[in-house]
């Protein structure tokens, strides 16, 4: 009888503990989760604590100081090059570990290995559409310069200085609620954040939809509801700016371009919240008489914060700006002489080829007349408690085939039996541009660091203390015959492939131009008259119409009132359609919801503010609208994906072809519809819905809390570590560009001179710890169109109030 | 009165260098070594580490301004009050301790000619 007690009591105890050792499916282990020693409660940080610390790190040369202020933004203090990058590794690592690993995981297609088999779709895409070989490229690259080399090698060994001194009770919180630890860094992590950075930017692709859409519609109607450039437009390098080169020979198009797209499924298209502005206004229009610079990149707003503030201080350098978290150096900043910031081009460089094996072996494709070999690429995904799963890429000279005509594609959006020609497969060196970016003095020295970038394209905005201002669309760019893969191509014939690169001094840029400013808003790059093709669409040219009549008009120019213009929330898409639309309700057919819903719209002064009503209806009817005209003749169809003709395109039907064809369903054979129908039947479905959603016409139909901005972290679904709802104005097509899940990630401003003054923001904090108080400690002054003055010191020696704690690193 | 206090602070020092777990081992030597009954055991054990476990997790949650337990408590509990995370884990490292607590009174008393 007491041995069966002792043992059962023992049996239950064994089993207690071990039980409570290991994770059930998505719960953690909760003993070690919660135990106060070693799980969540170990990461909670203090607040206002100030404090002297020495850490004593193998690899550092010599000593490193870096000064932490209110923010908790690191000033590094380096007495060598190599000794900043380990330093900012470092302190990187100390605040975002997780975060960093993380999105090179993604990067890497190695979810599956956190979460298990249902992250396996996910990384089979990574690797099919060529990260892994993207990212081995990059850093073959990168390490054939020497430059580029040391940094990496510095920057990733201070990250594994940080790691390797952590214990599993100090292993940032989200490793702990997963299960797992960190594991050593190595420098293609930076080529894999940089590819994902690529791919966020640079993989929309609609050549599958573009091409069933000529198939239906043939090339004339294609071109012309699609057409090379828009209706309303005001492009990035100013109208009338002449082009200062010879250009090379442009590749002659094949006489027929036509595809069969039979088999086709399609692409993600690009994520219209996604943009960004940028400008720079020149000396005569500024109050201090030197240039300021303004960006607010918009991104995914995502936790922890996406940038993380830095100030690395060497002899050969002394830069202050954003970075991201696995990326060494500073990719939007300043330094004493220079400012400098990016949005994105959207230039065409994702490109699709249509395969022909030569049998069933695919050992060989056709291509110029011959036989040529394929290529086989093995990827091993690990995954979780389960055994892993091997998969063979085949690689032609265009790219790999991202999915063979009998597999089901994890996009809707991907053609199958296409080889993807992608930017992101090429050898580069970006590392290179921000190294000399951080240390660039003159227009010449930003012009010699943009040579050396190559995707994803930017537009790069300069202003320096020496009085210039400048803007470039920038990247390396195919050489392409015109629409040269607006359409999926036929990759069997040598016509069609890449023709080689517009030259790098020959991308479009603009000097000091006689408008006193220069501006980007992820418009159209440049008017017609540009030589090269960089791509058939961009974003709606609503923000930037909006910067260039606010920049025209302003004179005595501030960091304040470019502070306003970045929170400006006029809906520039509004006032252009809503004189047209509104004549052409017709008020009898309105109940009394929709007629109050009516006047309402017209009364509005276009202002997309927290509170507006009018705002939230406009948002919902445009969309509506386009369904109303566009969906009969472009039926949502899995198999055969289309797209809708982009909203300037329809700004231009409504304004300049009431009586178009369009108008009218095609689904309904019996009957006409009008121009007068569409829109007032997509009104009253708007009014309708709203009133479904909010109650009656009110409080409640207010923008903001209607489109319910959301900073999340990026585990999906941990709202008790994401911000949400926050109540903001502007949205997408608006300078403030807070959309649902995208807007401005980071907001500067820099007013370049003697003594450069620069103030700036982003939605979170600079640490990635959710239970630090510098996590989410920005948002409301985000929310607000605050900004904060960054603080930017000119030496060690240099006392600050707001410095508040020390962390010193010795050999 | 003895076994709570060398489990409290026996517990305390082996949670400094060693896993979680080590409160299991640590109760089952004490009450193994030393204990009258079971439910008194039992209750070493559990009290022994609960108190430690409840007093550090209290002295966190005050010195950070409960920011991180706010958030923890919205994950686990869905709600915005951390003090049922502030009972949940000292029950938790209680359960664990107690239970050792029992098995070693039990295993010792197999060794026993005649319980005391």
């Amino acid at each position: 009888m007491k041995v069966f007690k002792a043992l059962l009591s023992l049996f239950i105890s064994i089993g207690v503990t071990v039980a409570l050792n290991q994770p059930w499916g998505s719960v953690p282990a909760l003993g070690r989760l919660l135990s106060p020693f070693e799980g969540f409660w170990q990461n909670a940080e203090t607040v206002g604590q100030s404090s002297e610390q020495t850490i004593s790190v193998k690899g550092a040369k010599e000593e490193v100081t870096i000064l932490f202020d209110d923010l908790h933004v690191p000033h590094i203090f380096a007495k060598n090059d190599y000794d900043a990058y380990f330093a900012q590794g470092y302190a990187t690592a100390r605040d975002r570990l997780w975060q960093m690993e993380f999105q090179t995981h993604a990067a890497a297609g190695r979810i599956s290995e956190l979460i298990g088999d249902r992250a396996v779709e996910l990384d089979r895409y990574n690797r099919r559409l060529g990260m892994a070989y993207g990212a081995e490229k990059s850093l073959e690259g990168m390490s054939n310069d020497p430059v580029s080399k040391s940094v990496l090698d510095a920057y990733t060994t201070g990250i594994n200085a940080y790691i390797n001194q952590l214990k599993p009770a100090d292993y940032p919180i989200e490793y702990k609620l997963l299960g797992y630890a960190p594991e050593p860094w190595t420098p293609i992590k930076v080529a894999f954040l940089l590819k994902q950075m690529t791919q966020t930017l640079a993989a929309g692709a609609d050549d599958l939809m573009m091409t069933n859409i000529r198939q239906q519609l043939g090339p004339a109607l294609t071109a012309n509801l699609f057409p090379d450039y828009p209706f309303k437009e005001d492009p990035i390098i100013p109208v009338g700016t002449r082009w200062d080169f010879e250009p090379v020979k442009l590749p002659n198009p094949p006489p027929n371009t036509e595809t069969d797209s039979s088999v086709a499924l399609n692409w993600q298209s690009h994520d219209p919240g996604i943009g960004s502005n940028n400008w720079a206004v020149g000396p005569e229009k500024t109050a201090t008489g030197y240039p300021i610079l303004a960006n607010d990149p918009h991104l995914t707003l995502s936790l922890p914060s996406i940038w993380y503030q830095v100030q690395l201080v060497t002899p050969t350098m002394n830069v202050y700006g954003v970075s991201l978290p696995g990326a060494p150096g500073v990719i939007i900043g300043f330094n004493k002489d220079v400012a400098w910031g990016v949005t994105n081009v959207g230039a065409d460089v994702l490109d699709f080829y249509r395969i022909r094996f030569r049998d069933n072996q695919r050992q060989e494709y056709w291509h110029d007349g011959k036989w040529k070999p394929v290529r086989r690429r093995v990827e091993t995904i690990r995954v979780k408690g389960k055994p892993a799963v091997i998969d063979t890429v085949l690689y032609t000279h265009h790219g790999p085939v991202v999915y063979l005509p009998e597999d089901k594609p994890f996009r809707n959006n991907i053609p199958t039996g296409y080889a993807a020609r992608w930017i992101a497969h090429e050898v580069d060196n970006g590392v290179k541009t921000f190294y000399l970016l951080n240390r660039a003095k003159t227009y010449d020295d930003y012009v010699t660091a943009l040579s050396y970038y190559v995707a994803p394209a930017q537009n790069f905005v300069f202003a320096n203390a020496a009085k210039d201002i400048a803007i470039s669309p920038n990247g390396r760019f195919p050489l392409k015959w015109r629409d040269q893969g607006k359409f999926l191509l036929d990759g069997t014939r040598a016509a069609n492939d890449w023709q080689g690169w517009i030259p790098a001094a020959q991308n479009p840029r603009v000097k000091n131009p006689p408008r006193g400013f220069v501006s980007s808003a992820n418009q159209s790059s440049t008017d017609p008259t540009y030589p090269y093709y960089i791509n058939w669409e961009f974003e709606t040219t609503d923000r930037g119409m909006r910067i260039n009549q606010r920049l025209t008009a302003m004179q005595n120019v501030t960091v304040d009132s470019l502070r306003h213009l970045q929170n400006d929330v006029y809906n520039h898409q509004a006032s252009k359609f809503l004189p047209v639309l509104l004549p052409y309700i017709q008020e009898k057919d309105l109940s009394d919801p929709q007629k109050q819903a009516l006047k309402t719209v017209r009364q509005w002064n276009y202002q997309q503010d927290t509170a507006s009503v009018a705002g939230t209806i406009f948002m919902d009817w445009i969309s509506r609208l386009e369904a109303g005209i566009w969906a009969d003749d472009f039926p949502d169809n899995a198999n055969r994906p289309l797209r809708y003709p982009n909203t300037d395109r329809t700004l231009q039907l409504v304004t300049e072809e009431p009586t178009s064809r369009w108008f009218d369903n095609v689904q309904t054979p019996n009957r006409q519809e009008t121009i007068q129908e569409v829109v007032t039947s997509s009104f009253r479905a708007t009014v309708d819905s709203l009133v479904k959603q909010h109650g009656p016409l009110g409080k409640t139909w207010a923008w903001a809390g209607h489109k319910g901005t959301s900073v999340r972290h990026l585990i999906p679904g941990l709202d008790a570590f994401s911000a949400l709802n926050v109540q903001i104005g502007g949205g997408r097509g608006i300078v403030n560009a807070a959309g649902r899940r995208a807007g401005p990630s980071w907001r500067m401003i820099v007013q370049t001179g003697p003594n450069v003054r620069a103030y700036g923001v982003f939605p979170g904090g600079q640490s990635g710890n959710p239970g630090s108080p510098y996590y989410l400690n920005m948002l409301e002054t985000w929310r607000k169109g605050d900004l904060y003055e960054l603080l930017y010191l000119k030496s060690i020696t240099e006392k600050s109030p707001r410095i508040q704690s020390t962390l010193q690193l010795t050999r | 009165m003895l076994p709570f206090l060398l489990i409290a602070l026996l517990s305390a020092v082996a949670q400094l260098f060693l896993p979680w777990w080590s409160i299991a081992l640590v109760t089952f030597g004490v009450c193994f070594w030393r204990s009258k009954t079971g439910w008194r055991a039992f209750g070493a054990g559990f009290l022994g580490i609960a108190v430690v476990w409840f007093v550090y997790a209290l002295l966190i949650h005050l010195q950070t301004d409960g920011i991180l337990t706010g958030r923890m408590a919205e994950l686990f509990l869905k709600t915005k009050t951390p003090v049922f995370l502030l009972l949940i884990t000292p029950l938790l490292g209680g359960l664990t301790g107690g239970l050792a607590g029992l098995a070693g009174r039990q295993v010792r008393a197999v060794f026993r000619a005649k319980p005391e």
